[in-house]
């Protein structure tokens, strides 16, 4: 019997011929990502307790996106306790304020197809678009990987969620995944390995592949693959880098699965999440009309240059409603850039978006945008916990950067059809 | 060991443990503003060797190992649940709490007090005198619990050997 495409990763990285499911192995990282929240300001003790410094510092990339940028004397000292642990541990791979770690990583060329990834952040799966086994690990279990750059893994296995058939006009990834979210629940991925196939995979872009995989996190798996394809080789040498120096695995036909999931992308209408659970998911008549007083198109799910296209498509032209305000942030500064060479930004802050820097943020409620007591926003975040994007009586829904453009617009959550029918019209 | 019972529900993410408004800052401060979204009484009022119960996927969310690290110092022995985020599962371990896994909800109330045997997987509730069957938890596991986390552990084992 043949190994699934998780199964091939963790063989590689264990250095065994084949693994299968249920075993545990101990596999050799061949990159760690950490972010100034939970990296060095946490695994530095760690380190000097134990006397050792970082195992491989050219396997290690760090990434100020959380506390960025500072506002105040911790958020500011955190930054700085980052920046020197970077130049003592002689670390090359540093990001400071560049954009979230789960985008810039991949951006800036360090993802190759067959890598064995660890990250110390949970939306860590978002690799997996790359054919990478990519997971989050928690400080404790990250500071193991740089003193040993090896770490220990239960061998998952593989729930396919295969999609076939084409998106209709005002879909995107983040509605198939809140269908996910919805259909199979939060511990429906039980921490194994997700892998997504089929035609309307193989037809997304990266970026769409990304949100498929970031959100792999929402159904509780620990990776969310997509087998390596052309796609991925034209992003990865856009990004500067190698692609054949990865090895792109495919799983086998013949491999074990736990389960199939079949789903139809072509009847897939635009899905939103009521507070307070991306499981709590449905169409968007079903939420239509509660109003909202803020919009957020952020984060490291919703905020790639193709989420901010969406958003352009439905606010061209167009006003956010009075008495609703719409915070845009870029998942990096790349991002910013492009969307401000290409007229993508001056369509979104001509429509009233304010533009902010780039940075985890409102998304966890740890930066600027933050809700106040009693407040609902629409974003096109991952997560809706109660409280997550600020006060703990705030409500939070989510959905795709046309449904939050569209919700922008009338001041309520809406479906982003109409608008992009008018537009062809 | 044995404390009293503090009950939530299912699905208590890391946000609600570890709130994101308080993670910049000493993870003492942290640690009264947990689980205020749900329960503004929990964090004054916990006592050490207090125990949480609580439904399927406990602990889903952020990576943020503070999750586990407030319930400790806040005196919290153990959390019993009938499933655990898998991140949030292994934080615990390494930050010295003890998860157990186990379909307690029907047997336990808020308040009873609550009797742990990890080794066998039995807790007693002694105020009901019901016994529940939890998944036992591996000597190796008990060993790090009892060190308060892995870190001291391997600082325990590294003494020894030298």
């Amino acid at each position: 019997m043949g190994m699934t495409l998780a199964e091939k990763i963790i063989a590689k990285a264990a250095g065994l011929g084949s693994v299968r499911a249920g075993e545990i192995v101990t596999c050799t990282v061949d990159l760690a990502m950490i972010h100034d929240s939970g990296g060095p300001r946490r695994v530095k003790p760690v380190l000097e307790r134990l006397g050792v410094k970082v195992w491989d510092a050219k396997k290690v990339v760090v990434i100020s996106d959380h506390f960025v940028p500072a506002v105040d004397q911790q958020s500011a000292a955190i930054l700085k306790l980052t920046r020197d642990w970077v130049k003592d541990q002689e670390i090359e791979g540093f990001y400071d304020q560049q954009g979230i770690c789960h985008v810039v990583l991949p951006e800036r060329g360090h993802l190759k197809p067959g890598m064995f990834v660890v990250g110390g952040d949970s939306h860590s799966p978002t690799g997996g678009a790359f054919g990478c086994y990519m997971f989050g690990v928690g400080a404790t279990d990250m500071a193991g990987v740089l003193v040993t750059g090896e770490t220990w893994i239960r061998v998952p296995e593989t729930i396919r969620i295969d999609w076939s058939g084409t998106l209709p006009r005002g879909s995107s990834a983040k509605d198939m995944m809140l269908k996910l979210c919805a259909t199979l629940g939060m511990d429906g991925g039980d921490y194994q390995a997700v892998e997504y196939t089929g035609s309307t995979i193989a037809g997304l872009s990266m970026t769409e592949r990304m949100t498929m995989s970031n959100m792999a996190a929402e159904l509780g798996a620990q990776a969310g693959l997509i087998a390596a394809d052309g796609t991925t080789a034209d992003y990865i040498r856009a990004a500067g880098a190698n692609p054949d120096e990865g090895t792109a695995f495919a799983g086998d036909e013949d491999a074990a699965c736990r389960v199939v999931h079949k789903f139809d992308a072509s009847a897939l209408g635009p899905q939103v999440a009521a507070p307070d659970s991306p499981a709590n998911s449905g169409p968007v008549e079903e939420a239509d009309d509660v109003p909202v007083d803020q919009c957020y198109i952020g984060a490291c799910t919703g905020a790639k240059l193709e989420d901010l296209h969406m958003a352009a498509e439905v606010l061209g032209g167009r006003k956010v409603a009075s008495g609703t305000r719409l915070l845009l942030a870029p998942a990096s500064t790349r991002i910013t850039a492009a969307a401000a060479a290409d007229g993508t930004l001056a369509t979104l802050t001509e429509a009233g978006a304010i533009l902010m820097p780039s940075g985890c943020g409102a998304c966890a409620g740890y930066g600027a945008g933050v809700l106040a007591e009693g407040e609902t926003c629409m974003a096109s975040t991952a997560r809706n916990f109660k409280g997550r994007m600020g006060a703990r009586s705030s409500k939070v829904y989510l959905g795709s950067p046309y449904t939050v453009a569209a919700t922008a617009v009338r001041g309520r959550v809406a479906d982003p059809r109409p608008f992009l029918a008018e537009n062809r019209s | 060991m044995s404390g009293k019972a503090w009950k939530y529900g299912d699905n208590v993410d890391t946000d609600l443990l570890a709130p994101g408004a308080y993670m910049k800052g000493p993870v003492e401060e942290l640690a009264k503003h947990c689980l205020e979204a749900i329960d503004l009484e929990f964090a004054p009022n916990v006592q050490p060797g207090d125990v949480i119960v609580a439904g399927r996927n406990f602990g889903i969310g952020s990576s943020r190992e503070q999750a586990a690290e407030v319930l400790v110092l806040l005196g919290v022995k153990a959390v019993i649940a009938k499933s655990f985020g898998g991140i949030f599962y292994r934080n615990a371990f390494n930050l010295g709490l003890l998860a157990l896994v186990a379909d307690a909800e029907a047997d336990i109330e808020a308040g009873h007090v609550l009797d742990l045997d990890p080794a066998s997987g039995t807790i007693t509730n002694t105020t009901t005198g019901a016994q529940i069957a939890a998944e036992p938890v591996p000597e190796h596991l008990r060993r790090i619990v009892a060190a308060g986390g892995l870190v001291p552990y391997l600082e325990q084992k590294l003494e020894k050997h030298s």
